[in-house]
């Protein structure tokens, strides 16, 4: 069971990362990838929403969606709607200090599709509540992992001499392609189960 | 008949000389989706390792950003501003919805191979982002004619990418051997960091004809 748990969050941080192979999440780890701290900080508002979402998630599969399965999509997304509203106001209530800094990325993350695919992943793949944290963990971790070595590639390539015409979103995808591309790697990490 | 093709040339007429063209054209070329604002990555990439899927994808993307831009566009006056957004989200989960269940009827093999990426229509940042930077601040018609440049533009790169890469990487165009048994596949392209690489270098080749054009009117001027 232990080891269960441990292979599901390592999965979901590394041989399936959600941003690198699954294509999860993009729009932030193009966007707010340019600094380093940033990028550190929405990772970790990102692993809290994507916990509570999970825990969510599960009580709706478990109570709701039974008695009405096709409103899975809208209750999913108001869910995570109003999980990242609660969020936002219980950080500047205890801390203003970081909700100034993480502004506008805040509200944001209810359109991150890693949210809603974690939802759906765990629902088609019929988790627990223990299952589905630890899901949510390992793609928590993978996504901010994404995020601050594509910050950090970021920051060096700036400093460096590059042609004008590979400057901006062509040399981003070229460079998430290759990260992408050393991921891939893990897949052999665990033998046939990857 | 002849009364059809008389309503056929009116309404190109009226495509041609209406300001609303501009609208359409617009999101298939000069501003489209995927090429020059770069949205809705993670549909572009994660779904175009075939043609096939890549057209399916783009239908459904196609349906749903046009159904919603018709009703936010027809409901846009008693929306209130606060709860606007999420408005628009649960008009979009609806329609993503019935896609997803169209899908599930007419195509059964294509919908379990895209499985949630159908859902995650939902939080496509371009269908989003269309309803409230267009279909709610304009008429219907208007509304309509950006929703399908934007679709038919979305569409389109889905389309490109995603035949370039199954040519690529499996030798087939919607499934169909194209080289022989000789050919050996570059299957990279059809795994994931195949799909960040050609984009990238899609990007680069329209930077490089952007900078060619550039180049060739600054030597124009020079010698005028």
């Amino acid at each position: 069971m232990d080891s269960n748990l441990l292979w599901i969050f390592v999965s979901a941080a590394l041989v399936n990362n959600f941003t690198l192979s699954m294509f999860l999440g993009l729009c932030p780890f193009f966007g707010v990838s340019a600094r380093l701290d940033t990028a550190f900080r929405l990772g970790l508002a990102n692993i809290f929403v994507l916990i509570i979402t999970s825990l969510a998630a599960s009580a709706l599969n478990a109570w709701v969606l039974p008695y009405a399965p096709y409103l899975r999509l809208i209750s999913f997304i108001l869910v995570i709607a109003s999980t990242v509203q609660f969020v936002e106001m219980v950080i500047k209530r205890f801390s203003p200090a970081l909700f100034k800094a993480l502004g506008i990325f805040l509200p944001l993350i209810t359109t991150n599709c890693a949210i809603l695919g974690l939802a759906l992943f765990q629902t088609s793949r019929e988790y627990g509540v223990i299952e589905g944290v630890a899901f949510a963990a390992g793609a928590g971790v993978g996504l901010t992992l994404a995020l601050v070595l594509m910050a950090g590639l970021r920051e060096e390539a700036e400093l460096s001499t590059i042609p004008g015409i590979v400057r901006g979103t062509a040399m981003n995808l070229i460079i998430a392609g290759l990260l992408s591309l050393g991921f891939m790697g893990f897949a052999g990490l665990f033998g046939q189960a990857a | 008949m002849a009364d059809q093709i008389k309503n056929k040339t009116g309404f190109l007429a009226t495509l041609q000389e209406n300001p609303s063209t501009d609208e359409f054209i617009k999101g298939l070329w000069r501003d489209n989706p995927v090429f020059v604002q770069v949205l809705g990555m993670c549909p572009v990439l994660a779904v175009t390792n075939s043609a096939v899927n890549a057209l399916a994808m783009g239908g459904a993307t196609f349906f749903v950003l046009m159904a919603s831009s018709l009703l936010v566009s027809m409901v846009r006056k008693w929306v209130p501003k606060a709860v606007r957004i999420s408005t628009f989200i649960v008009i979009i989960a609806t329609f993503v919805t019935v896609a997803d269940m169209l899908l599930a009827a007419w195509v059964p093999d294509v919908h379990k191979e895209l499985g949630a990426f159908i859902s995650l229509i939902v939080v496509n940042c371009l269908i989003l982002g269309r309803q409230e930077a267009f279909a709610s601040r304009n008429p219907i018609k208007p509304a309509l004619m950006d929703a399908a440049g934007m679709g038919l533009g979305f569409t389109f790169a889905l389309f490109l990418l995603g035949a370039s890469r199954e040519v690529l990487g499996n030798g087939t165009f919607f499934g169909i051997d194209l080289f022989g048994p000789q050919f050996e596949p570059w299957v990279v392209m059809i795994l994931p960091p195949g799909g960040f690489l050609m984009l990238g270098m899609i990007l680069l080749f329209f930077n490089w004809m952007q900078a060619k054009k550039q180049a060739r009117r600054a030597a124009a001027e020079g010698v005028a």
